[in-house]
């Protein structure tokens, strides 16, 4: 900052200008090295926020056509009440709880057979690894036409086996689970990626000293593997917690939220009411609830972390301990 | 050190406001002669339509005709809708022109001040020649597109509802092509083998997309959305609920598996591959059943009237895009030339005649060129709409809004669910949202 303002002030006292500007660099360190950081968070994390916030009290509608006036907490009155609204904030849980269910216990269950050596190990790795490079859109249209219920491949090879051939994303009690599956080959991979990190780091001692004693594989993987794994798997569960609950491409390029309404997750609805239906005012009310709504799961979620995980250090003790005794 | 960081700010920020100052203004003709607008370039916001595929390539034309170069910008219709939507909500100036749907967009873009009125320049005899021909353009086209005095834009597609049907499937049950919907029915019922995955009728299911394309068979009902004079919703009328019984039963009875996840594209897909044996659709979109590159069936389809229900055959006509200037162009002349070229008698007939795109000028369906590319039972179906309805959805300002409480209905009548309940319930809705706009 110093350098930028020397040019500008050309004049005799330079020296002292000089030192002076250095004083204040030194002085302020603290706050100026962070600042850009600052600003960034400020302006790109902090207002949109705020901003959207305070959108929420008004009335903003291009429909109606009349000027954006503060209705205080109007919009969120009438939230409580939008049966569409309240339906979208059930499926959003839901869907989040299906597709993050069976992908954490999926993607340890991987991740566990992948942490051994065997021929080929890196390349099953990386062709496991695959479906989360791809770009989640174009992902959707190669499921909408594999979902096809008449000339998609899906139905077509159940077909053959004489199964039953479900409608998929075009029934509305098919949507979600169909939507999950997708969900879960997308994303599946990325808890495997952290269980393998995470198995990587353990240490090998408790494993050797169960050996030692005996235990069957079975016993080590439910009784030291998966305990040591907790907080590998607290992390694993956070992130696609977040993530699935904001899920929005796939749905928006597979279903847009239909049939009639049978996939409009929060998201979606938001999106609906911004930019189908032009009510900013309202749709920024649901943004704060959404946004109230991820921040609690977190903390809840990570508040639950932090019970459970420390006894988990303390029993380790105890739970290598535990095979001697079978 | 404040001082002078402050001093050294203030010179370049006097320096940018001065050279954002002296930017190009105006767009007014800046060469003379051959070349008017040399140097000016225009942004145009386009959607990924056929139309704006065929016009791309002739932009050179205007180029080289007056100096003007088009920065030309395609978007899917919904991102289209929101692009808009966000730059002039933001009050950006940037951008020129613009392709629009009258029907869905006109009411609130104009409300909200977007559009530059387009009287200004097509009747002023020094801004626009007489053999440009304000007259050309059908009646209808340009009715749509005023929203009271002002014209929001130049009509450049035109559609209207048809019955695609096979010719084989057809002719081999002993069936004419149905002239009323309820042959319609009977044929769907007769050409339907669930079993050997053939299918009697197919449409859009999807809530929203549906809307356009039940509202023939609506009209044809007798019903429509709401009185235009005492704005009172019309939703479930008797009318009503027979027209969203009988499309409803169409589709579940004789309809493929997933309909109500179908829109155009994907209905007629599985027409095309030869699964289904009639189709109502826009006729804008033939080239899908008829083009042998997209269609099995390509040789075998044949484009009928929308049929006549019990109050008549009033399928809808309707002007589907227009082409716009916006209030915030600060290059209006520059951006009147370029819309008055694109809609000039000799690009019509050239979008028309390579992007077989239907354009809304009588003149050019005269041309041999003009028709070159369309079917004569495409032209015969045409015709046959000449009269038909101005819209296809709610003239109302909050048109996504109520299309999807009316797809509501729409999709409860296919599942087979409580139309008269839905109906009642979409009713009321329908009735607050034209309330809020009185």
């Amino acid at each position: 900052m110093g350098s930028v303002a020397r040019p500008a002030a050309a004049t005799p006292p330079r020296r002292s200008r000089a030192a002076a500007s250095a004083g204040f660099i030194d002085r302020n360190a603290k706050w100026l090295f962070p600042l850009p950081a600052l600003a960034f968070v400020a302006l790109l994390m902090v207002f949109p926020i705020l901003y959207t916030a305070y959108n929420s009290l008004t009335g903003w509608d291009l429909g109606t056509g009349k000027p954006a006036t503060f209705i205080g907490l109007g919009n969120y009155a009438t939230l409580a009440g939008d049966g569409r609204f309240l339906a979208a904030v059930g499926r959003t849980f839901v869907f989040t709880a299906l597709a993050v269910g069976v992908e954490v216990v999926l993607g340890i269950a991987i991740a566990l057979l992948l942490h051994r050596e065997f021929r080929g190990r890196r390349l099953l790795t990386s062709i496991l690894l695959l479906p989360m490079m791809a770009t989640p859109v174009a992902i959707a249209m190669v499921w909408l036409l594999m979902y096809e219920p008449t000339a998609g491949i899906v139905n077509f090879l159940l077909r053959q086996a004489h199964l039953p051939t479900p409608l998929w994303i075009a029934g509305p009690d098919s949507v979600i689970p169909a939507l999950v599956l997708v969900d879960v080959w997308e994303w599946t991979p990325m808890v495997v990626l952290i269980a393998l990190a995470g198995l990587a780091g353990l240490p090998s001692d408790p494993f050797e000293a169960a050996r030692v004693d005996g235990a069957s594989g079975w016993q080590v993987t439910r009784l030291i593997t998966l305990p040591l794994l907790v907080p590998t798997i607290v992390v694993a569960t956070l992130l696609r917690l977040i993530d699935a609950l904001k899920t929005f491409d796939i749905i928006y390029g597979m279903t847009g939220g239909g049939p009639g309404f049978a996939s409009e997750t929060l998201n979606i609805f938001t999106y609906q009411q911004a930019f189908q239906y032009f009510s900013f005012g309202y749709a920024a009310s649901v943004l704060i609830v959404f946004f109230a709504i991820v921040l609690g799961v977190s903390l809840l979620f990570t508040s639950l972390r932090r019970d459970p995980a420390r006894p988990v250090d303390e029993q380790r003790p105890v739970v290598v301990e535990q095979p001697s005794g079978v | 050190m404040r001082r002078s960081f402050r001093s050294s700010l203030a010179l370049p920020v006097l320096a940018l406001l001065i050279a954002a100052s002296c930017g190009p203004s105006g767009g007014a003709p800046t060469g003379s002669g051959d070349k008017p607008y040399a140097g000016t370039t225009l942004r145009v916001l386009a959607a990924n339509h056929p139309w704006a595929d065929a016009l791309k390539p002739l932009l050179s034309d205007l180029e080289a005709k007056t100096g003007i170069k088009v920065n030309f910008e395609q978007y899917g219709e919904d991102q289209l809708t929101q692009k808009l939507t966000t730059e002039f909500t933001a009050g950006s100036s940037d951008v020129d022109a613009f392709m629009q749907r009258p029907l869905q967009e006109a009411k609130l873009f104009a409300q909200s001040g977007y559009y530059q009125d387009l009287n200004k320049y097509a009747k002023d005899a020094a801004k626009t020649p007489a053999d440009f021909d304000l007259g050309d353009f059908s009646k209808a086209s340009l009715e749509t597109e005023a929203v009271g005095d002002t014209l929001t834009g130049m009509p450049i597609v035109v559609e209207a509802e048809v019955l695609y049907y096979r010719k084989d499937l057809l002719q081999s049950a002993g069936i004419s092509v149905p002239k009323t919907l309820d042959e319609l029915k009977s044929a769907a019922a007769k050409l339907t083998d669930k079993g050997k995955e053939q299918y009697g009728f197919v449409a859009r299911g999807q809530r929203s997309p549906a809307v356009t394309q039940f509202s023939s068979f609506l009209y044809s009902f007798g019903g429509d959305w709401f009185d235009l004079k005492s704005k009172k919703a019309t939703l479930d009328t008797p009318e009503a609920l027979q027209a969203f019984n009988f499309y409803g039963d169409l589709l579940k009875n004789y309809g493929p598996p997933g309909t109500l996840n179908m829109s155009f594209p994907q209905a007629s897909a599985i027409f095309a591959q030869g699964k289904v044996a009639m189709y109502t659709d826009a006729n804008s979109i033939y080239q899908n059943m008829l083009d042998p590159t997209k269609s099995q069936v390509a040789d075998k389809t044949g484009i009928a009237p929308f049929p006549a229900g019990p109050k008549g055959a009033n399928m809808y006509n309707v002007t589907s895009w227009g082409l716009s200037m916006s209030a915030k162009s600060d290059k209006k002349d520059a951006t009147w030339a370029f819309i008055k070229w694109a809609t000039s008698k000799e690009i019509v007939t050239k979008t028309q005649s390579t992007g077989a795109v239907p354009g809304a000028r009588k003149s050019v369906f005269e041309t041999t060129e003009g028709k070159s590319k369309f079917p004569a039972d495409w032209s015969t179906a045409q015709n046959a709409s000449a009269n038909g309805r101005g819209y296809d959805r709610p003239l109302v300002v909050q048109v996504q809004k109520a299309r999807d409480i009316i797809g509501t209905v729409i999709t409860t009548a296919i599942e087979g669910g409580n139309v008269q309940g839905v109906a009642k319930q979409a009713q009321s809705d329908f009735q607050a949202l034209l309330d809020s706009e009185k």
